[in-house]
């Protein structure tokens, strides 16, 4: 009990200096547009707090306190940087603090923020790292290994990101509603890919990202309060909890994978599933379909269809189609192409399948082969491809569904 | 080149009838993988140290012993050498080993040829 009070307060901690991290870098960075300064600034900044508040006693209010001494350290380093502009450095310092004096509550910077690392112009994989480094401000080699490159590689991807956006000036601020419609998009694949994708119905999900799902959540619900009226948004939040809410049931006692038709809904979290269904439903109020809408939807249809044991075959294989119109990325046209395999149509799963290029190293490319040739009725062939999508998992427990022949089962209408 | 590295367990499971059968599943779909991907260049699983040999000279003497020099945590269980462009291609493959949670995976460059003489 005491150490459940303890995490519980070493969490709310951690999410308050989360909080606070992404506000504050954000407001620092959006007047420079110099990311990777106002991160040495803030560093300065904390360690000063580290140093001083157990000393003196916190501050009366800790966020101004920080804010002014970052901002004091990128006035120097501004000042040794270009002495030329020394003098309107200063005297715009001198504004700010009296801002920050009087300023309560903060603005937040932090959509702008968000903003500008799903900006088109930076590298679409650096996007979410970038997003998780700046607005949570997780540490490098944390994100790197969830995202499964060297920590060189990804602090390579973050450095030229973050000089990118200072050299090629991208504006930090909240485009006008027209483009930001059409770039939120970007925003909310940031986000997504931060979650990590878990095709649960394609019999070998790959669950590579699972450490930073709290993390990617937690931004999807600043979105939510940032911009409160987008469907997309809503939808994209109902698509990560109705997947999160499966997270106890995708493991058994042994940690073995357990695909969702043979998951213990009673280990479901039914609260988050209620919260998925109400932003789904509030979602489908503005009557603008979206990806996301159409993802989490899917997942609803899943979820139905485990908790009442009817089968949904038919509209599943149209709202993969589509969510195909809408992003036809390779995870969704192979997953559309068991949705159309599941549906009895086989031959138009295969021929979907066999129609996405370049998914010869995909994992759930090669398990949805095993399925759909299964469901075929061509063993032999199901049996090598299961043997193929084995061999490029990465989680001990799908290779052993797959080597089990798990792509055999009919999703039990329990 | 990745080295794969196995726990004394997991290279027990090799022959152990409980464990086997999955034990060898896991490598041979693994490795079949790989060839299929094109980026197979060569590789082997090696026989326990249980059976190796290590050589050394001192002096101008030779010492021959059983066994491996030196006991460690890990055993060096195989290795495959990979073709591909960089440390991130390597990295993907090694995620994939099946001793990668049950040991762990070193991924070395493999040295360019020397240069051929000119004369």
């Amino acid at each position: 009990m005491v150490n459940d009070a303890r995490r519980i307060a070493a969490h709310h901690a951690e999410l308050a200096a989360r909080d606070s991290y992404g506000r504050l870098l954000s407001i620092l960075a959006a007047r420079t547009g110099d990311i990777a300064g106002a991160e040495d600034a803030l560093a300065e900044a904390l360690a000063a707090a580290v140093a001083q508040w157990p000393r003196d006693g916190a501050p009366a209010n800790p966020i101004a306190w920080l804010l002014t001494v970052a901002r004091r350290s990128i006035g120097h380093a501004a000042g040794r940087r270009r002495t030329a502009e020394a003098a309107a450095g200063a005297v715009r310092l001198l504004q700010d603090e009296r801002e920050a004096a009087v300023e309560a509550p903060f603005g937040d910077q932090r959509l702008a923020l968000m903003f500008v690392c799903a900006h088109p112009a930076i590298e679409i994989e650096a996007q979410a790292p970038l997003m998780l480094q700046t607005v949570l401000g997780l540490d490098a080699a944390r994100i790197a290994a969830s995202f499964l490159v060297s920590s060189a590689t990804m602090g390579q991807r973050l450095v030229r990101a973050k000089r990118k956006i200072r050299d090629a000036g991208i504006a930090f601020a909240i485009p006008e509603p027209a483009e930001a419609r059409t770039r939120i998009g970007g925003v909310l694949a940031a986000v997504y890919a931060a979650y990590g994708t878990a095709w649960e119905d394609v019999t070998g999900a790959d669950d590579k990202l699972a450490g930073l799902t709290s993390e990617a959540i937690w931004l999807a619900r600043l979105l939510g309060d940032l911009l409160p009226d987008d469907p997309e948004v809503m939808g994209l939040l109902s698509l990560m909890l109705h997947c999160e809410s499966r997270r106890a049931a995708r493991r058994d006692a042994d940690g073995r994978y357990v695909p969702l038709h043979r998951q213990d809904t009673a280990r479901w979290s039914r609260e988050m599933v209620r919260e998925a269904e109400a932003l789904l439903r509030r979602a489908s109020q503005h009557a603008q379909p979206g990806r996301f809408q159409t993802e989490a939807a899917i997942q609803s249809l899943h979820a139905h269809q485990r908790l009442t044991g009817e089968r949904f075959t038919a509209p599943l294989a149209g709202l993969y189609d589509m969510l195909a119109s809408f992003a036809p990325t390779t995870g969704v046209l192979v997953a559309r192409a068991v949705a159309h395999a599941e549906n009895g149509d086989h031959a138009a799963g295969l021929a979907q399948l066999y129609a996405i290029a370049g998914a010869g190293a995909y994992q759930p490319w090669w398990a949805a082969q095993a399925r759909i040739c299964w469901l075929a009725g061509d063993e032999g062939a199901a049996e090598r491809a299961a043997q193929t999508a084995a061999g490029l998992s990465n989680d001990p427990s799908v290779r052993r569904f797959l080597l089990d022949g798990g792509f055999r089962e009919v999703p039990a209408a329990s | 080149m990745l080295l794969f590295n196995e726990t004394p367990e997991e290279m027990g499971k090799r022959t152990d009838p409980a464990q086997a059968d999955a034990y060898w599943g896991g490598w041979t779909a693994y490795m079949g993988a790989i060839a299929q991907s094109g980026a197979m260049v060569s590789g082997n699983g090696l026989q326990p140290p249980d059976v190796s040999t290590t050589i050394r000279v001192e002096n101008g003497k030779r010492h021959v012993v059983d066994g491996p020099f030196t006991d460690t945590k890990e055993i060096l269980g195989g290795y495959v050498i990979l073709d591909v462009a960089y440390l991130d291609g390597a990295l993907e493959w090694a995620a994939r080993a099946p001793c990668v949670s049950a040991g762990s995976v070193e991924i070395r460059p493999v040295m360019p040829p020397p240069p051929a003489p000119t004369n």
